[in-house]
């Protein structure tokens, strides 16, 4: 499984961390939902830290799609609000 | 549905429109290759800018510095000519500039970081095109009808993402760096106009951080008028136990009688 954090690149993860990931990322989500900058922050960097420390980076000419894109690490809660409607941080 | 899965959907989604615009499909190699060098320009024209800015705040943090070393050798001038309230302005004006000054500071790694991010994406997006476009080429002189739509698609997997990445990352760096542009050109017209010379004025937030502002500016002034009058003494002293005072110890009482007077 290939993970991506924006601005930052590409990992490989084993498929067996899947489950750790989505807890964390449900985290993530009630933060964002509930508007619960604090909660966002530490549940966000747990997310990314697990990504980047279960994940081997893939080299930097690959050229692969990724099953799953985290927002970059310093994304403010309202920033992953818009990535998630889909309003305006991806141009083109 | 997760954020990492929404997101990666949306990322793929823009990908596929942008595939869909082309007819020929070989064309679609060709108009990407085009498009990947344009970003590829305006990421590292990005990273020019921000450097710009990064320098700009640089410059400046070394015009406040040397304003606040000015204004703590004028205190000490004044307390050694016995004017302890001109020492006091001094340093309130001083207390003024140490705030601005670790404002820049602060934008200065900010902008440093950003610098830095920008150019790690150039690279890694440099990369990607030049696997692209090996990859580009070794299609085009194979192609045939039958394998194409299939073997062009693949050809885009990964550089669809890095450039919405990128072109993500760029579009971040640059509304940053605007918002501390503005800053900066704040602060230049303060500089120009001298209303730094008078930074007391400066404080911004609401009454009770200006309160709690000026409690801990008093205090520091307090501390470092404390500190020099502590170091002067002790140069009087110093200077008074020699035997080549008379024309020291002359200054020190005609300043006095002057400020009595």
């Amino acid at each position: 499984m290939i993970v991506r954090i924006l601005e930052e690149g590409q990992w490989e993860v084993a498929d067996d961390r899947l489950a750790d990931l989505n807890r964390l990322d449900d985290e993530v989500e009630a933060a964002v939902e509930a508007g619960d900058e604090e909660v966002f922050a530490r549940s966000m960097a747990a997310l990314l830290d697990a990504v980047r420390s279960a994940g081997t980076p893939l080299p930097v000419d690959a050229l692969k799609d990724s099953d799953l894109i985290l927002p970059p690490a310093d994304a403010t809660l309202e920033e992953v609000r818009d990535l998630l409607t889909d309003e305006g941080l991806i141009p083109g | 549905m997760s954020i990492m899965k929404r997101i990666s959907l949306i990322f793929r989604s823009k990908a596929n429109k942008a595939l869909d615009r082309a007819e020929d499909p070989r064309e679609t190699l060709d108009y990407s290759y085009q498009k990947q060098i344009e970003l590829l320009t305006k990421v590292r024209r990005g990273v020019a800018d921000v450097a710009t800015s990064r320098k700009r705040v640089e410059l400046q943090t070394t015009q406040l510095q040397r304003q606040s070393d000015k204004l703590t050798q004028q205190a000490q001038q004044a307390l050694s000519m016995g004017r302890e309230d001109l020492a006091r302005e001094a340093l309130t004006r001083k207390s003024g500039l140490t705030a601005q000054l670790q404002g820049l500071q602060e934008q200065q790694a900010q902008l440093q970081g950003e610098e830095e991010k920008l150019t790690l994406a150039s690279q890694r997006l440099q990369a990607k095109v030049e696997a692209f476009r090996t990859r580009k080429e070794t299609i085009k002189a194979t192609y045939t009808a039958a394998e194409a739509q299939t073997r062009i698609n693949e050809a885009f997997s990964g550089i669809s993402e890095e450039m919405g990445d990128v072109g993500m990352a760029v579009q971040r760096a640059e509304d940053k760096t605007a918002q501390m542009q503005a800053r900066a050109g704040a602060i230049d017209e303060l500089i120009a106009s001298g209303a730094l010379d008078d930074a007391t004025q400066l404080g911004g937030g609401d009454d009770i951080a200006r309160e709690l502002q000026a409690m801990s500016s008093q205090n520091d002034v307090e501390a470092e008028l404390a500190a020099l009058k502590a170091g002067n003494s002790g140069q009087q002293g110093a200077l008074e136990s020699g035997d080549a005072t008379p024309t020291s110890e002359e200054t020190t009482r005609q300043t006095h009688e002057e400020g009595s007077a």
